[in-house]
């Protein structure tokens, strides 16, 4: 930490800021909505942005779509280890998982579990994520407001996820939590304490070690839980790598989906021709779903360590340096994507977008995700008119998990 | 200029015509084959314009490179004729390829 006293960013104009004294991992312009105008300034003049001092140490950001493919498709010069978001783990309680591992123990890990949610796999689950979508949406009401956050976007995930593990379902929202409380510090109103961080993640560890002993010699099983249990690469692990996998695959499946699922109903809010475009064509469905997950980018980093000295756009990143990679800014760079900070459903390439990364550690969950979200655009077509969103949406207060806290809205069927 | 052939995992033929020197997968989106999303545009780094290369073909066409086979390695449907089509180059030798699209992308 410096001496001098900190800028408030969210007290600034990006354009009134020299552009050394930018930090956009400050919380304040993600509570208050700031932070598109700061990424914008960056990619301009700044695209690959020394930030000497932070909250989180000095870090690097790269913010155009082309540079961040250019870091991301590098495992080699750029590490994922100990940890992928800004924050650094804390040094008494490491958590271990495989996205923040390089090949060619990532390759062992990720294999071992990849096959639950690849596309054959998926096939089969269709009809059951189809009927429980039916379900969830019959059970709301009409005309009356309430909060799509809670009822639709976190029940939808959350049975999606105590599917994959085959966790007890009537305990499901234990899952919602431990996924909250994963990605959480003080700051965040979420836990007291980093220490009733810890106490709530060695809660989920217990729980989940009770499934692990119930399932290891239970033959053959295609639950998460179980191909941990028995996979090769990981059925010595220990309890805080397991821990570790755990979180990554619960966050993974959780804070990433809902909030799209949320996200897809404000941006169509904010642009009523879309919303027609919408009414008149449902075919268009699949193509939007891409375009959704592109505009709320529900992860809006990923970080990387440099192995060696890198020179990037004439920029020299130095060996051992922090390097962010905001996800969130390329998918508005308009050097690589027509109109970015325009909500199009039938947008041309959609799929090109950022949010699911690239190279090795690219989404293991995507072809998941954009089938929960296909489902849950279909029926929610079938139903209503319209899902109006009242007054404007809470947002998380994190610089990692772009997403909602609450969204009131109200139903308007055929 | 070189016909390529993609057999959908339905059966469905599509021979196109293959600039020579661009990759098979920009032949594959030029004349809208469907099957290939190729979400990187062609960096090898999302394996989603994944073929499997006919029998006839994989001694031609060869092996993947370094980069590639991590990428392939991440499919459990990889298949050991699978390769990524944006890592392959058309060339006169391509006339007549033939190669098969897995059922989904990654």
């Amino acid at each position: 930490m410096s001496e001098a006293p900190t800028l408030d960013m969210a007290d600034f104009d990006p354009q009134d800021l020299a552009l050394e004294d930018i930090d956009v991992s400050q919380r304040s312009i993600w509570i208050h909505d700031k932070k598109m105008a700061f990424f914008e300034r960056l990619r301009d003049e700044a695209p690959v942005h020394y930030c000497k001092d932070s909250e989180y140490g000095p870090y690097w950001s790269v913010t155009r779509y082309k540079d961040i493919m250019e870091i991301d498709g590098n495992w080699q010069d750029f590490s994922s280890e100990p940890a992928i978001t800004i924050l650094e783990p804390e040094e008494d309680f490491p958590l271990p998982m495989f996205i923040a591992m390089d090949p060619p123990v990532h390759d062992e890990q990720r294999k071992t579990v990849q096959g639950s949610v690849a596309p054959a796999n998926l096939k089969l689950m269709e009809e059951t994520i189809r009927s429980r979508t039916q379900r969830v949406l019959d059970d709301l009401p009409i005309g009356e407001q309430f909060d799509w956050v809670d009822r639709v976007s976190i029940e939808l995930t959350t049975q999606m996820l105590a599917t994959l593990f085959d966790f007890p379902f009537e305990d499901r929202r234990k899952l919602t939590r431990w996924s909250d409380v994963a990605t959480a510090d003080e700051e965040s109103g979420i836990v007291e304490s980093e220490e009733a961080r810890q106490a709530e993640l060695y809660e989920c560890l217990e729980y989940f070690t009770r499934l692990w002993h119930e399932r290891e010699e239970q033959g053959e099983r295609s639950d998460l839980v179980s191909m941990l249990a028995q996979g090769e690469a990981t059925k010595n692990m220990t309890p805080q790598e397991y821990l570790g996998n755990l979180i990554l695959l619960i966050v993974g499946g959780n804070d990433t989906t809902r909030n799209s699922m949320t996200g897809g109903v404000w941006a169509l809010n904010q642009n009523p021709g879309e919303y027609a475009k919408l009414r008149n064509n449902p075919g268009v469905i699949p193509n939007m779903v891409s375009e959704i997950i592109r505009w709320q980018t529900p992860l809006a980093h990923m970080r990387r360590i440099a192995n060696k000295d890198y020179v990037l756009d004439g920029q020299t990143i130095k060996a051992g340096d922090k390097v962010i990679m905001w996800y969130l800014s390329g998918n508005r760079d308009e050097r690589s994507i027509d109109r970015p900070n325009e909500f199009i459903i039938d947008r041309d390439k959609a799929r090109q977008h950022l949010s699911f990364g690239f190279g090795v550690h690219r989404c293991m969950g995507n072809r998941l995700a954009e089938m929960q979200l296909r489902i849950l655009w279909e029926e929610v077509q079938k139903r209503f008119h319209m899902v109006e969103v009242i007054g404007e949406p809470k947002l998380v207060p994190s610089n990692f998990v772009h997403g909602y806290t609450e969204m009131q809205v109200v139903l308007h069927p055929h | 200029m070189p016909k390529i052939t993609f057999i959908e995992h339905d059966g469905t033929q599509h021979t196109v015509d293959a600039e020579v020197g661009k990759t098979v997968m920009q032949a594959a989106m030029d004349n809208l084959v469907p099957g290939i999303d190729a979400d990187c545009g062609g960096e090898c780094s999302c394996a989603t314009c994944h073929v499997m290369v006919n029998a006839d073909w994989t001694g031609t066409v060869g092996g993947p490179n370094e980069a590639e086979d991590s990428m392939l390695d991440l499919n459990p449907e990889r298949a050991a004729n699978s390769r990524l089509s944006c890592q392959m180059t058309v060339s006169d030798d391509l006339d007549g390829l033939i190669v098969d699209l897995p059922e989904f992308q990654f």
